[in-house]
């Protein structure tokens, strides 16, 4: 994949209620193209409904969001999601739910078909393809839902906690796949998840949410290029230490709290 | 200390397994303790005709070609009144599950009159539509129906959310989402519906033919039962048990080949 995402986003001053329960309160946030910003949070603080307000999967009660910049010309579904829970369809093969995307949008089933295969082919799934999720692992499950989103083109990602349904040594391996796969497409990438290691991995800046009512509390960028971060790297030790000290009281915090929605 | 003891297997049970030969064998057992009790004079013959005269009947009905007409009469009432009632009731459970507009109006109706017994509608059947075809099918269609209507929109109504705003966030249309996503996923559901309106449409079937029909295996039967021809009579009921028979394979080889994904 070429040149990358020239779409930025703009939060401007967000607030969501779920009927009494306040969720969000006023986040304004600016992701310039091709960036990667990680939210993190302790659990319930409202990552995954400020990930859906950003692709406009939810309505916020107050606020909007602002895309900016053309998508490119192959860009076939501009705000694109990869979800926890994988969110396949059961009765279509590898193949089929990675086409599910591009049908209607990609009329020429020849480069449809060579779509899939150079999706397949970038996943490690090319063996797979008319496998059904069913017969497939949590981590098989996932790369086919960052093919299905990557076969789009996308202007901009979207993934609330990709990694989070998978066991420890498939999120260890998994995550290196995937810090290799979004630095080199360059799209603008929100990756929302409540593990440190794995927004330390991949993005650019770190956005640090508050408990409920989510706040944002820090942000913190790394510079380290992607491609260059290794395990126990000083910079991103001293990082995760920075951000662990903010994240440890809220965390216990939130942890204590009752929640009428659960 | 006590000695050892050998820790006893308690998991046992709860487990039913599946064998085809032993449901021959327990009905081969019935037919053939019903022919002892009939030969010994046990059952009297007007009672209940012993099998091997049922068998006879069966093959003079068969030679004759009454069975054949009769039953050609039945088949074509439980196509038609069947597929009549099928399509309608999915297309409107489609619009139960769909749209809040029909939802709480078509539910009440619904509910209001799915008890009544359709029977009881048959003669009114018959001044609306004549006393021909017509009131069979529409009994036949009205029967089957209401259960459609409930098995689609509550297969719908089981659709995993995520698995909507999945196709939602890929930007399908309201049509590709009803027929990519909500129909294969309420298809179990349907299935299993159609088990309970073949039924359904066999009793009404008969029904139907009792009260205003010279043809048919209902009318057969209760024509045989007029003259005391017991053997007659047993006879259509075994025609109508293997009619029942023949439709559940064929709906179970369709389950299969629908949910080989599973
Ligand atoms: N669809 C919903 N309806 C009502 N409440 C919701 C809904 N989704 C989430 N919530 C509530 O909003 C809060 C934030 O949820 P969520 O965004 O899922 O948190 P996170 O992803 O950070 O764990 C929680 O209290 C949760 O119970
Ligand atoms: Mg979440």
């Amino acid at each position: 994949m070429s040149s990358g995402s020239s779409t930025s986003l703009k939060l401007e001053h967000v607030s969501h209620h779920f009927g009494s329960n306040f969720v969000l309160d006023d986040i304004s946030l600016d992701i310039a193209p091709g960036e990667v910003v990680a939210l993190v949070g302790p659990s319930g603080c409202g990552k995954s409904t400020l990930l859906n307000i950003f692709g406009g999967l939810l309505q916020p009660t107050k606020g909007h969001v602002l895309m900016h910049g053309e998508p490119r010309s192959d860009c076939l579904n501009p705000l694109t999601y990869v979800f926890q829970d994988f969110a396949l369809l059961p009765w279509r093969t590898v193949a089929g739910n990675i086409s599910l995307g591009l049908e209607g949008k990609m009329r020429d089933e020849d480069a449809r078909r060579e779509r899939i295969g150079e999706m397949l082919r970038l996943t490690g799934l090319a063996d797979f393809a008319n496998a059904y999720p069913k017969q497939l692992s949590g981590g098989m499950r996932q790369r086919v839902g960052i093919a299905r989103a990557l076969a789009v083109r996308p202007a901009c990602l979207f993934m609330d906690e990709p990694l989070s349904a998978l066991d420890a040594q498939t999120r260890t391996l998994l995550l290196e796949e995937f810090a290799m796969l979004i630095a080199r497409a360059a799209i603008t990438t929100v990756y929302v998840t409540h593990n440190l290691n794995e927004a330390l991995r991949l993005a650019h800046r770190i956005v640090v949410l508050s408990r409920r009512p989510g706040r944002i509390k820090a942000i913190v960028g790394i510079d380290l290029p992607i491609e260059a971060r290794r395990e126990g790297d000083p910079d991103l030790v001293v990082a995760e230490k920075r951000l662990w000290s903010m994240i440890r009281d809220e965390a216990s915090a939130a942890d204590r709290e009752l929640d009428d929605a659960r | 200390m006590r000695a050892e003891v050998l820790v006893p297997f308690r998991a046992a049970g709860f487990s039913p397994r599946h064998h085809a030969w032993s449901g021959v064998a327990t009905l081969a057992l019935v037919i053939l303790a019903w022919q002892g009790g009939s030969a010994t004079g046990l059952i009297p013959d007007l009672f209940l005709p012993s099998p091997l005269a049922v068998a006879r009947a069966l093959w003079r009905l068969t030679l004759s070609g009454e069975l054949r007409t009769n039953l050609l009469a039945s088949v074509l009432r439980l196509a038609v009144g069947w597929t009549l009632g099928t399509m309608i009731g999915i297309s409107v459970g489609i619009a139960v599950g769909i749209f809040t507009l029909a939802r709480s109006p078509v539910l009440a109706l619904v509910s209001a009159l799915f008890p009544i017994p359709k029977i009881a509608l048959v003669p009114l059947f018959i001044i609306w539509f004549g006393i021909g075809e017509g009131s069979k099918f529409a009994t036949l269609a009205i029967g089957v129906f209401f259960p459609t209507v409930i098995s689609t929109y509550s297969g719908i109504d089981n659709v995993q959310r995520n698995l909507v705003m999945m196709g939602q966030s890929f930007n399908l249309s309201t049509w590709s989402i009803v027929r990519k996503i909500m129909l294969p996923g309420a298809l179990p559901s349907v299935l299993a519906g159609f088990r309970i309106t073949i039924s359904v449409a066999i009793i009404l079937l008969v029904a139907a033919e009792m009260i205003g029909a010279d043809s048919g295996i209902g009318a057969f039967i209760l024509a045989a039962g007029n003259l005391y021809r017991t053997d007659d009579l047993i006879a259509g009921v075994v025609i109508l048990s293997l009619l029942g028979l023949s439709l559940s394979a064929i709906l179970t080889r369709i389950e299969r080949a629908a949910f080989s994904w599973r």
